[in-house]
């Protein structure tokens, strides 16, 4: 394993091969990472994961009865899944006493099993098996019909959630900044949070949904979180957060890419452990919040073993 | 509960030491046969892989109940899913340590990840100032991706053939589990009941209460660690079967449905391993139905199922026998009101006996009804006995009348009440005695006749009924 085959080889020799690849890996995870820093900054980021998890049957179902891997039967599926998701976690914690998080955890495995049995049953007659909802199909996709700039159809779809995403957030920066700061005093300026909040999750499944075919049902939690998280770390801005979030986006597809050449690994799971080596970076070296900022800051070694 | 222990202790060693190995078709392997013949096989018990199967489910079903109560009580459902997706690497680790499937090593190599990734998650949230929910989205995720390329590099290094066995970690397949997983299933579930029989009560206490549990000097924060040790070994000697991706829904649901049906902590805690056992089992029992299909989700929909039984009837606080209380009660009302409203008519127009007729269409008037409606009405009535309906007319059975006036005292008695001890206005307690009156009991009756001093008037003026003897 020489740095020439790792690094250089992909680009000289099979440009055409991981330039789809990387160019999809880049797409999911920004896309998935700009809704993310909403998660992150609302301490919601495990509603991401139950929906990652619970729009499954959904897209399985929209499979079977489309016959086909068009994006809008699947959208539709995964949109009807994570709502009844919704409703049904509201509906066991506030109609009994069992609290949020078991309510989360009990909703969102029961739908994913259900998932997972139906691809079971019916995926061999489409083209979805288990490895798909594990892995994604990343490396497949370079075998694809090229349409424009060497990019099949599916990553161009991609590039424009992308795009469409990032323009919604720029149009309503000042809305999703103000609702997931203080959302109190969002409402007495007239932005309703609960709105907000409800675009938020449109949002969020717009990105699960399309990120599926790529990256997997559960690898999208990290796509979503880690970008943000490592970003949260540096800064203290938001707009700064988001664009240092595209920029972890970019280096993590990248060496995704090289770890996958590396060592002969799936792109999406390797682009998520590039993802956590740039979060463990700047989460030891950050300089306001890091773990060596905290050694060195706190003289009395003992606020470690308080209870927070 | 130790009983209990004993018993499954005890089956379980006999049945270890005692059967020779057999070579029978495992689970998986049967395909196409009728269902009915399946049903049979499978409750006759004498397939070897089956009774292996069923032995395992019950080991794992067990524990995951007893830890999982106090995941759901402790609030951390969603920390049990993190650990259970961080142990995928250490899972890989275990299996490359000998390129076998080593139980020991598997274990071992598994406990270590989902501890480590445990302390990580609480290292994250200490040092900086990413939340708990990132930090747990964060170790969940990243972790499962590492073990995946670990897994694709073992693959890759063995050939697909060598990690048939690894394969069923991630979606659960309860037919690969053999003599040596069962061992060590039964020594972990051993190891983890003992503990928690003997430390139980401080648990209990740090589960419920943190701060007393430092003032009471119970070493909280070591036995945090003990218990999170305890929690990755739960979801590795699950993994087989259920599946890493699913097992944290072993632990969070059969211990919610328990959650649901009773109060205290150790009947919950027997309970959950009931559920948790039954969950499991039904699980065999769906995927033997099948072939080729992964075991874990059918435990998940078994428990869920469960779940869902115990969320709609669930004695105390089922959605359904809360609906059935609620109907129940509201037909109560309407009858008594009905009653109370013959009484009245009988009172201001003669007197109040049984056996006296009164025209249904005057008693329709009176309330505005349709005449079709009140028929309706008074021939429920009829059906329980306290009416007698005689073309067009109706009159009060001994039985009606003992319970019209039974309401009729019941409000008068409470207008009295809230008049005298309240310092209501005499034209204000109608429409409170008017709720009341269906919800008092005998002896809150009678202990305001007492306190009253067994009055003979309302503050209207009229007759407070005596007691009828029926």
């Amino acid at each position: 394993m020489s740095f020439y085959k790792i690094f250089i080889s992909p680009w000289e020799n099979h440009l055409s091969a991981y330039w789809p690849i990387f160019a999809m890996a880049f797409f999911v995870t920004a896309a998935c990472g700009l809704v993310g820093n909403y998660l992150v900054l609302r301490r919601i980021s495990l509603v991401g994961d139950a929906i990652s998890h619970s729009v499954l049957p959904g897209i399985v179902i929209a499979f079977i009865v489309a016959d086909s891997r068009s994006s809008l039967p699947m959208f539709i599926g995964a949109l009807v899944a994570g709502v009844l998701t919704t409703l049904l976690i509201e509906m066991i914690h506030s109609r009994s006493k069992i609290k949020q998080d078991a309510a989360i955890g009990i909703t969102f495995t029961t739908m994913f099993a259900i998932g997972v049995i139906l691809v079971s049953l019916y995926g061999a007659d489409t083209d979805l098996d288990l490895d798909c909802v594990l892995f994604g199909k990343l490396d497949f996709i370079a075998s694809k019909e090229k349409v424009f700039l060497g990019l099949p159809q599916i990553v161009i779809t991609m590039g424009s959630v992308l795009l469409i995403i990032a323009l919604l957030i720029v149009l309503f920066y000042k809305e999703l900044l103000v609702s997931s700061f203080d959302p109190n005093f969002a409402a007495t300026v007239g932005i309703k949070p609960r709105f907000v909040h409800y675009c938020l999750m449109c949002f969020l499944s717009i990105v699960v949904v399309s990120a599926f075919s790529a990256v997997g049902a559960i690898l999208v939690i990290a796509m979503l979180i880690l970008p943000a998280a490592t970003a949260y770390l540096l800064t203290d801005k938001l707009w700064l957060m988001m664009l240092l979030s595209i920029v972890h986006s970019l280096i993590s597809a990248f060496f995704g890419v090289h770890i996958t050449v590396a060592f002969q690994v799936s792109t999406a799971p390797a682009t998520v452990v590039a993802g956590m080596i740039l979060f463990l970076i700047a989460w030891i070296f950050s300089p306001n919040h890091g773990l060596l900022r905290y050694f060195t800051n706190s003289f009395d070694l003992s606020t470690f073993q308080k209870e927070n | 509960m130790n009983r209990v222990i004993k018993f499954f202790s005890f089956c379980l060693f006999v049945y270890l030491f005692t059967n020779e190995e057999g070579q029978a078709a495992r689970i998986g392997e049967l395909v196409d046969t009728d269902p009915w013949e399946q049903i049979k096989r499978f409750f006759s018990f004498s397939d070897r892989g089956l009774q292996l199967s069923l032995i395992g489910a019950v080991l794992f079903g067990a524990v995951c109940g007893l830890i999982g109560s106090f995941i759901v009580v402790r609030k951390m459902a969603l920390f049990g899913d993190a650990v259970s997706h961080a142990v995928l690497p250490g899972v890989a680790i275990g299996f490359m340590w000998g390129m076998e499937k080593d139980p020991l090593a598997i274990l071992i190599g598994a406990t270590i990840a989902g501890l480590f990734g445990s302390v990580l998650v609480q290292a994250i949230v200490r040092s900086s100032r990413i939340k708990q929910d990132a930090a747990l989205g964060i170790v969940l995720a990243s972790f499962f991706a590492f073990g995946l390329c670990l897994i694709r590099i073992i693959q890759n290094h063995e050939g697909a053939s060598r990690i048939s066995g690894l394969k069923s970690y991630l979606f659960g397949d309860v037919a690969v589990i053999d003599r040596s997983d069962l061992i060590i299933m039964a020594i972990v579930v051993v190891v983890t009941v003992l503990l928690f029989c003997i430390l139980y009560r401080p648990f209990l206490i740090i589960s419920f209460d943190r701060q007393f549990a430092y003032s009471l000097g119970i070493p909280v924060r070591f036995l945090d660690a003990v218990f999170q040790m305890f929690l990755a070994a739960a979801i590795v000697i699950s993994l087989q079967a259920v599946g890493v991706v699913l097992v944290s829904a072993m632990l969070i649901i059969p211990a919610a449905t328990a959650y649901l049906l009773v109060d205290r902590m150790s009947r919950m805690i027997f309970m959950a391993m009931t559920l948790g056992i039954m969950s499991a089992a039904l699980g065999v029992f769906f995927s033997f139905l099948g072939s080729n299909l992964p075991t874990g989700p059918f435990m998940v929909i078994s428990s869920s199922l469960l779940f869902l039984l115990a969320y709609l009837f669930s004695p105390n606080n089922g959605r359904l026998t809360k609906w059935f209380k609620f109907i129940s009660l509201k037909a109560k009302v309407r009858d008594e009101n009905l009653l109370k409203l013959l009484y009245n008519y009988l009172e201001t127009h003669s007197e109040a006996r049984e056996g006296i007729e009164i025209l249904i269409s005057d008693i329709a008037n009176l309330k505005k009804h349709n005449q079709k409606n009140m028929v309706s009405d008074l021939k429920r009535l009829q059906k329980n006995g306290a009416v007698e309906l005689v073309d067009g007319k109706v009159s009060l059975t001994k039985e009606g009348l003992s319970l019209a006036s039974t309401v009729v005292r019941n409000h008068r008695l409470w207008e009295l009440y809230l008049t005298n001890e309240a310092d209501y206005a005499a034209d204000h307690v109608h429409d409170d005695a008017e709720k009341v009156e269906h919800l008092l009991s005998e002896e809150k009756v009678k202990e305001l006749e007492l306190f009253l001093d067994y009055p003979e008037l309302d503050p209207h003026g009229k007759p407070i009924p005596g007691r009828v003897n029926s």
